[in-house]
């Protein structure tokens, strides 16, 4: 039984206060994010970082949805979600699989998104917005975007090589607490 | 006109629409998965109602918290209520949520209508 140890010292090591692995629907979404709210209403959070790693809780923990819809095993539906704690931030972190065939096309994305300011950000917000028709699954292109805007820092990613198909895709977001 | 009378959830807004009392109004979280399917029906009654609108119509949002599939569709419901003849959007923010005012600001920016901001 040593991996129960190893498992709660990996998350303390890394300051983790919670962490979700397994399947992912709306159900588990308002679950994660009410424990996630009790978390943060207990350690007594300002009011405006609570309702960002909220606001990115949300767009992250629905991104898995949608995405986990498309995958076909369900080995490969599984997911990670992870809150860290540190002095000066809080960094949500999610980790699903993706075909490698897809790797390309997210990746433009979320490097455009890296290129751009505040300003541009707000731009290419507003563009998706008005001109972005809702996928059938829902989600209208909006989501990284929104996330680093509320972040206000560089979105963070990398791509593991699994097999010829899939990659393990992570993903994190910094929301800084100190930013006053 | 029946009015609309949806009570909010942990992921769904509170949603009145009622003519005949002049109250039109969204409140709470907007977190659902699918939004477009949760907004048809609001999106139906407002499409109903412009064709046989009140004199006066204040469109009420306080939102605490909205994703981004519930940013399109609100963008849509304004996009509704844009053509009806004095229509005025209220839009409250939580003082200091400065994310959430910005999100006002810029749905101004993409609809003709008047807004008026406030706190609470």
């Amino acid at each position: 039984m040593k991996h129960v140890y190893l498992i709660h010292k990996t998350m303390s090591e890394h300051n983790l206060i919670l962490v979700y692995e397994g399947e992912f629907t709306q159900e588990i979404t308002k679950s994660v994010l009410s424990m996630a709210e009790k978390n943060l209403d207990s350690i007594g959070e300002e009011q405006n970082i609570k309702r960002k790693v909220f606001n990115v809780m949300v767009e992250c923990l629905q991104n898995i949805c949608k995405h986990a819809d498309s995958m076909k095993r369900e080995e490969e539906r599984r997911a990670i979600f992870m809150i860290g704690k540190e002095n000066d931030s809080y960094e949500i972190t999610s980790g699903n699989y993706i075909l490698n065939t897809s790797i390309e096309g997210l990746k433009a994305k979320l490097e455009q998104i890296n290129n751009l300011d505040k300003e541009g950000l707000k731009t290419l917000y507003k563009d998706l917005i008005k001109t972005s028709e809702l996928s059938e699954k829902g989600g209208a292109g909006l989501g990284f975007v929104d996330i680093a805007r509320k972040s206000g820092q560089k979105l963070e990613f990398d791509f593991e090589p699994v097999n010829d198909e899939n990659s393990f895709f992570s993903f994190k977001t910094k929301i800084i607490r100190s930013n006053d | 006109m029946k009015a609309i009378e949806i009570k909010g959830t942990e992921d769904t807004p509170t949603i009145l629409l009622d003519k005949a009392a002049g109250t039109f109004e969204l409140s709470g979280r907007s977190l659902p998965e699918d939004a477009a399917e949760f907004y048809h029906p609001v999106l139906q009654w407002l499409t109903e109602y412009a064709t046989n609108p009140n004199p006066a119509t204040e469109l009420t949002i306080k939102l605490e918290y909205f994703n981004t599939a519930s940013s399109k569709l609100l963008l849509d419901v304004l996009g509704k209520v844009e053509p009806i003849q004095g229509v005025k959007v209220t839009w409250y923010y939580f003082s200091g949520d400065d994310d959430m005012q910005e999100a006002g600001e810029e749905f101004a920016e993409l609809i003709e209508v008047p807004f008026e901001f406030k706190t609470y």
